[in-house]
């Protein structure tokens, strides 16, 4: 055991080190490991207030005698030095200082922390504290306040490595050597990608013996598309993106086209201090374009609500807090969401801080409660130019309708003599004012009006729903009938609507209207109308066939007139006392259904038709009756626009206008929406909320402002803006932001941070045990101009990027949490690329970057306890059910259970971290989940086409395109027995082969032996769930 | 004090990685194989039989807790809480005094009217107790049982109210209260999770959305989230075999992997390995415990009719009955959900259905665990997520209330045939010993023998606990 444990250590690496390193820091730790030097006595040295004190007040003290001014406990302040000399801390002398009597003090009453805060002083801890006083007591400023310094680094020493060996030297720790390359290129695939390498590639660099082999790999690697996927992971997670509202029924929204444009910015690079102001301000931007636009909708990504009987002076306190709770973790890594209800009690933000904040976000324009609006056409230039050509297409069909036609006078004549006439015989028909109306499908809503008009409305749910097509069929029940009926007229109303049907042309197809009473059908002799598209005749209604798409009534080129239906009974129907019933069948689809319907009954003897024009309109017919001289000039317009409405010899142009019509709507309901930031003139006021009850309106007012403790930009005249605060968040004045950006890379690439609260560099956070470094980086990225791949590239190039993750006893003795980074470190990866890893390896994944989010398989009856409306889960098909995991639907509620079981976050809250759990779900997951089977059979489907001669060149191929690397003799072993006990296993069972091969949409081969398949499959399986194929080593 | 970025999963996890892994590699060398090793190696993984409070404070009163969320938030005005005053004034104004400038749902601007009790309340138990007439089995269990009138919550819809009787806050990323129960108290069940949710639908076509936030682990490590059981398709999430492939085939693949992950274990340094492989052990033994579990058709004939349900049937007293089973195999917290509740139409129908629903479930797990001698160490809760107005909406229904609502404890520690609190006579609000969620939350913790203000994890800078920063209070009256 010993001498295998050897084997993997490195007991010559201090040897090693001193080879790869130059210069003092490297020759003094080489002394210093061989003069067998104990690590420093810890206090032997001056304390930092920072680093050994602060951390001890906060925890226990400062909750009572901190920066909260209501809580605070006998007006008496530890975390300001002029406060604390002044009562109870007397610089140089603890004997004569308050505060030692009382922390060392054995009496209940006397002794802090007291006993009933749960909070205790160590003994070592109380001593520090006496020390840190007899040494004078002198405070700091926290270390994340004050700027962050650049370390003079001699200049051909690796910046990141010399600090880290600059502490290592002083802890005395010998750091771990440099991976091997197959290692290195694993682990960098993993971190700048999000998936392993091909053995190609593996092979490749392995045999590249160029000295700048390495850093070209990087190079590389950073302009590889993928890249911006792998880094937009971590940046959605900390910014809260997903697909649905959060709240209660948790509805889908329009906002993927912002993870798209996080993707692009990442790839092209845009400088992070940019990348910040757009997304905070990118609508108020002087240059502001659809790119910026979209960045904004950053602003939308909170949680919001449809619940009904929600209170927007709640929610919108609830959308302010969640908004300045973002900033101070995705930017100031701060928890500002403390100083909601209280003045912060560890860290120097107030309520106002808190508040003011808020007031920046106050001028968005959007519901506070209730359905989000669909969003901002996001086009691509051929989409744009489209639109244009329509709409000016538009406007000049438009124009020639509307201009005069003196060739028509006459005709216009004739006309408004019919009109007159129609209007007289109008008194013998009576409305029938319906009962109750209501749809089947619910699709579209139905209510009546005053007058008995039924209105209809689209259903702003139905794409939920499963019967979406756009189809659907009114149900009108009508009241008895006092007087024998010999027709009806369904009259398809204009006023009120912008077309006659719900159609994006206006348009609707009446596939059959059938009209009952006493559940038997009522015979119709004949349908007439005042106005019929071609090939869509009023006979095609009361056909007797419903069914077919293209067989109805339609009114293309009259839609923008009332038009009416005309039936006539084939007997007339005597009175009855019992209701009657109309079904209007609307089989088109597309939302072809009329918008307002009025239906009048006839007692009128002789046949029942259509007179050849439509009907005038309430407002036409009292023009129509004033003699043509003293009409007024609005009323004679009316008529004429009526008249043009209706007349055949304006159908051309009608019939062109309402195609361009609908192709302009067909273009703008296709393009993709992104909700965005839109500011409004009008601002909603924000007030201090005392103790955060939203209720309580007594607060000051407050205006936008930067919280008091941190630098200010210059005062402005009309009040700060949103921009303001974007770019004071990315000023190189502010201590806060790239230190919290560099902390969190940091993360990405060692798996801890340099600080390891990623989200509260404040008081109760970790003063990063090697702060040098990373202020180090903090000034680099500000002077490298924000430069994200530069400070991507600075690290990975380091060597203590490059060393092995294998801890030598020594380094797990004096740093057993590796927070001096000796070594690297292996981690499972995240949720996301647990799917891409296998979907890589089996050959399935599919490359496409950006898009709407994908539904991968889910187990049935996952979403069932959504609510409002129900919802049924349809995984997608063809290509996009290989995507890449961040391209999964993020339903908040219940996220995909895949990714759940791996630790995604739900993103209801700004994530700035992951658990890293290892838990029973995960084996499920990779042993059950559908998408890892599926991988699993297209993987053995490639393992036995793949070229080798035998099985074992083929488990030999399997293993290295998983793992790229040689499968040991026993690894081999136990992959070979698997095969043959699988083979064995099935024979005789050929369907169950056949149905554990057919899971999944991807094809397999017609030939392929399913018993030797379901062998592989296992082979595939196994190789897809070890421990090394989900590590990032 | 523990971090919330660096918790210790339980007592034995936070021994060094080192050590765990000289132990694995020790074990590895002396040549055992096979499955049975993983067992040796790491902590079994949901019987953690200790969490990280290794110290309680109290005496366990109860060992484990079985919540039953009434989700909707049912009306206390025709359940447990009588109000013949509010029955006298139906259909007139409700006083202003009380009304003015308190929160209001979806009666927002809407003129307020009395609105009077549905149904008739009658006796139950020793203490001649009232409860509404639809709930005879619950009445026929009242002396077991301590009824809660003045119950208070913060929240005033769904879903924050939700998230606030469950973790303590209305904001999202909190654990939930069976994962810091099972976090400070470990499992007792070696093949089962220690915290268990289950969802039943209601006939009434009001079921709430219910967000899997509501049994998440928040900021405490994911093994402590609530697992879901299923009444359909896998019982727990992609517990089954694909297609095709029998338990030997799965079994067989898991020892390959594991023996695999072993061998990479002597290669490099990852303390997770061990970790891995038995969770890999761990899936297995699910896929064969959760099936038994789910068996509730090897229940007797008696148990099945004092239930009244019939075996995977979904509904709320199989779900019950899943409870006990549960709770037997040592299971720590079990929440089920009904989720019918939400009566702004209707509510007199709508409470009879209801009733029909729960009524004698709730029995039957009394009695049931009574006769299995479980009563005294199980804890059970009936709470919605707030109560509803003595005002009418839409004159059928009731709108959302959070200044009274009714809930019960029966079983562990808690005195039985009681009435704790009250509210004013037109049951608007709580007026003799108010209790609000966090008192709940408290009082529940001290049963289970933990001190709720010294139960917390640092979360933000923060002591994060259950009961939040306010302050809450044990209801020490109500305790035997």
């Amino acid at each position: 055991m010993r001498s295998l444990r050897l084997k993997f250590s490195y007991p010559n690496c201090l040897i090693s080190f001193s080879k790869r390193t130059t210069g003092v820091v490297a020759v003094s730790l080489l002394l210093l490991a061989f003069a067998g030097a104990a690590p420093l006595p810890v206090f032997a040295e001056t304390l930092e207030y920072n680093r050994d004190i602060r951390p001890l007040l906060s925890d226990n003290c400062f909750s009572c005698h901190g920066p909260d001014a209501n809580r605070r406990e006998a007006d008496l302040r530890l975390d300001r030095a002029e406060d604390a000399y002044r009562s109870t801390i007397v610089p140089g002398d603890p004997q004569s200082s308050e505060l030692i009597k009382r922390i060392f003090s054995e009496d209940a009453e006397q002794k802090m922390p007291p006993p009933q805060s749960h909070k205790s002083l160590t003994l070592a801890q109380k001593k520090r504290i006496q020390q840190w006083i007899e040494q004078g007591a002198v405070y700091q400023k926290h270390w994340a306040y004050e700027p962050p310094k650049k370390s003079s680094v001699p200049a051909d020493v690796h910046p990141v490595d010399f600090l880290v060996n600059k502490s290592l030297a002083e802890q005395n720790i010998a750091p771990a050597p440099v991976a091997d390359r197959r290692i290195l290129i694993r682990r960098l695939y993993f971190d700048l990608l999000g998936y392993p390498p091909s053995p190609e590639a593996v092979q490749s660099f392995v045999e590249n013996d160029r000295p700048d082999a390495y850093s070209r790999l990087v190079d590389d690697l950073l302009n590889n598309p993928h890249y911006g996927e792998r880094m937009a992971m971590g940046w959605l997670d900390v910014v809260r993106f997903a697909d649905t509202i959060g709240y209660h029924s948790d509805n889908p929204r329009n906002i993927w086209p912002y993870r798209d444009y996080v993707i692009r910015s990442f790839n092209e690079n845009k400088p992070f201090d940019r990348f910040t102001v757009e997304q905070i301000a990118g609508d108020l931007l002087p240059d502001a374009n659809q790119e910026t636009k979209v960045a904004s909708a950053f602003n939308r990504l909170l949680l919001t609500t449809e619940e009904g009987g929600s209170q927007p002076k709640d929610y919108e306190q609830r959308m302010l807090t969640d908004r300045v709770r973002a900033i101070g973790t995705v930017w100031l890594g701060q928890t500002t969401g403390c100083a909601q209800c209280h003045d912060h009690k560890f860290d120097p933000i107030t309520m106002r801080d808190f508040y003011s904040l808020g007031a920046f976000f106050a001028d968005i324009q959007e519901p506070i409660i209730g359905a989000r609006e669909p969003g901002m056409m996001v086009m691509s230039n051929k989409e744009k130019e489209e639109l244009e050509r329509l709409t000016l297409q538009l406007q000049q069909l438009q124009h020639d309708l509307d201009g005069p036609h003196p060739e028509l006078d006459e005709e216009m004549r004739q006309w408004e003599a019919s009109q007159l006439a129609r209007l007289k015989q109008e008194n013998t028909w009576t409305v029938v004012k319906p009962i109750k109306a209501s749809s089947e499908k619910k699709n579209i809503n139905l209510r009546t009006d005053e007058a008995g008009i039924v209105i209809a409305k689209v259903d702003a749910k139905r794409q939920t729903r499963s019967q979406s097509d756009g189809t659907d069929v009114y149900v009108i029940d009508l009241p008895a009938t006092s007087e024998t009926s010999t027709g009806l007229r369904l009259d398809a109303l204009l006023e009120g609507s912008k077309g006659i049907g719900l159609a994006s042309n206006g348009n609707f197809v009446l596939s059959e209207i059938i009209a009952e009473r006493d559940n038997k059908t009522i015979e119709i002799e004949k349908a007439t109308s005042t106005y019929e598209q071609s090939n869509f005749p009023a006979s095609a209604a009361i056909d007797g066939i419903s069914n077919r798409r293209d067989n109805g009534w339609a009114v293309l080129g009259g839609e923008k007139a009332t038009q009416s239906l005309y039936l006539q009974w084939k007997q007339p129907l005597e009175p009855t006392s019992g209701p009657w019933r109309l079904k209007l069948v609307f089989g088109w689809g597309g939302e072809h259904a009329m918008a307002r319907v009025k239906i009048l009954s006839t007692s009128q003897s002789g046949p029942i038709e259509s007179p050849q024009s439509t009907l005038a309109s309430p407002t036409l017919a009292k023009a129509l009756l004033v003699p043509h001289a003293e009409r007024s000039p609005e009323q004679q317009k009316e008529l004429v626009s009526a008249f043009k409405q209706s007349t055949d010899s304006l159908r051309p142009l009608r019939t062109k206008i309402a195609e361009t019509q609908k192709a302009k709507s067909d273009l703008e309901n296709s393009v993709p929406k992104c909700l965005v930031s839109v500011s409004s003139p009008s601002k909603r006021t924000v007030r201090i909320l005392p103790r955060g009850n939203w209720m309580d309106e007594t607060g000051e007012v407050v205006q936008p402002a930067f919280p008091s403790f941190l630098p200010q930009p210059p005062p402005s005249e009309n009040g700060y803006t949103r921009l303001d605060l974007a770019k004071w968040l990315v000023s190189p004045e502010n201590p806060l932001t790239a230190r919290t950006v560099m902390n969190r890379l940091w993360k990405q690439l060692f798996g801890a941070g340099l600080s390891k609260v990623l989200d509260d560099l404040g008081a109760q956070g970790e003063t990063p045990p090697n702060l040098a470094l990373l202020d180090q980086l903090a000034c680099e990225f500000i002077e490298s101009g924000w430069d994200m791949k530069h400070m991507v590239r600075l690290i990975v190039t380091s060597e203590t990027y490059r060393r092995t993750s294998n801890a030598t006893q020594e380094q797990r003795d004096k740093d057993p949490e590796n927070r001096h980074w000796s070594r690297q470190s292996a981690f499972r990866v995240d949720a996301e690329l647990v799917r891409d890893t296998a979907l890589s390896i089996s050959g399935l994944l599919s490359g496409k970057i950006g898009g709407p989010s994908v539904k991968p398989y889910q187990p049935d009856g996952y979403w069932e306890n959504l609510n409002f409306p129900v919802r049924r889960y349809q995984p997608d098909e063809g290509g996009d059910q290989h995507r890449r995991g961040l391209y999964t639907w993020w339903q908040r509620s219940f996220l995909h259970p895949s990714l759940l079981a791996f630790d995604a976050p739900t993103r209801e809250e700004c994530a700035a971290d992951r658990n890293r759990s290892n838990i029973p779900q995960q084996a499920l997951v990779l042993l059950n989940d559908p998408s890892y089977v599926e991988a699993a059979r297209a993987f053995a489907i490639a393992a036995m086409q793949s070229e080798g001669k035998g099985l074992e060149d083929r488990l030999r191929w399997a293993w290295h395109k998983t793992l790229q690397r040689d499968p040991s003799n026993d690894e081999l072993a136990t992959l070979r027995q698997a095969y043959e006990d699988r083979l064995q296993a099935y024979q005789g069972r050929e369907d169950e082969a056949r149905s554990f091969t057919s899971l999944g949409q991807s094809p397999v081969p017609e030939s392929i032996d399913r018993i030797e398949l379901a062998a592989w499959s296992h082979v595939c399986r196994i190789l897809l769930n070890l421990h090394e194929t989900i590590t990032r080593p | 004090m523990l971090n919330a970025n660096n918790l210790p999963t339980s007592p034995r996890e936070s021994v060094s990685s080192a050590m765990k892994r000289r132990l694995f590699l020790s074990r590895m060398s002396q040549g055992l194989g096979g499955l049975a090793l993983a067992n040796c190696l790491s902590p079994k993984l949901f019987a953690d039989s200790k969490g990280v409070l290794p110290q309680l404070p109290y005496p366990q009163k109860a060992k484990r807790v079985i919540w039953l969320t009434m989700a909707g938030g049912p009306s206390q005005l025709e359940t447990f809480d009588p109000k013949p005053k509010l029955a006298a004034m139906d259909g007139q104004p409700m006083p202003e005094s009380m009304t003015k400038g308190q929160q209001l749902a979806q009666l927002q601007g809407q003129a307020l009217k009395c609105f009077a009790p549905q149904h008739p309340f009658s006796k139950f138990g020793a203490n001649g107790t009232e409860i509404c007439s639809l709930f005879p089995h619950i009445g026929s269990v009242l002396d077991d049982i301590c009824l809660i009138r003045s119950m208070t919550t913060e929240a005033i819809n769904h879903d924050p109210a939700h998230m606030f009787m469950n973790t303590g806050s209305q904001i999202a990323g909190r654990p939930s209260m069976g994962a810091w129960v099972t976090y400070g108290l470990g499992n007792e069940s070696e093949n089962l999770p220690g915290f268990v949710v289950l969802t039943s639908l209601g006939k009434g076509g009001q079921n709430q959305p219910i967000a899997a936030r509501q049994w998440s682990s928040g900021f405490l490590p994911t093994k402590f989230q609530g697992v879901q059981l299923r009444s359909k398709g896998d019982a727990v999430l992609y517990l089954n075999s694909p297609a095709g492939m029998r338990l030997e085939e799965q079994s067989s693949d898991i020892e390959a992997i594991n023996r695999l992950n072993k061998q990479y274990a002597l290669t490099v340094d990852d303390p997770e390995i061990a970790t891995r492989i038995a969770q890999y052990e761990m899936a297995f033994k699910m896929q064969t415990s959760i099936p038994e579990l789910m068996q509730i058709d090897r229940e007797t004939p008696n148990t099945l009719e004092l239930y009244g349900c019939q075996p995977g049937d979904g509904s709320f007293a199989s779900n019950c009955l899943l409870a006990r089973r549960l709770a037997e195999r040592g299971v720590r917290f079990i929440q089920l959900y009904h989720k019918d509740w939400d009566h702004h139409g209707g509510v007199k129908e709508g409470i009879e259905l209801k009733a029909k629903e729960i009524d004698r479930a709730c029995m039957a797990l009394v009695t049931d665990l009574k006769q299995r001698g479980m009563f005294e160490d199980t804890l059970i809760v009936w709470a919605g997520e707030f109560g509803r107005t003595p005002m009418s909406q839409g004159g059928s229904g009731r709108d959302h209330h959070n200044k009274a609502m009714s809930v019960w404890l029966a079983g562990a520690g808690i005195r039985g045939g009681m009435v704790y609190g009250s509210t004013d006579e037109l049951g608007y609000a709580a007026v003799e010993d108010v209790a609000n969620v966090h008192d709940l939350h408290a009082t529940m913790l001290y049963l289970m023998g933990i001190e709720h203000s010294s139960f917390s994890v640092k979360f933000q800078g923060l002591d994060a606990k259950l009961t939040g920063v306010e302050g809450a209070n044990v209801l020490q009256k109500i305790l035997l």
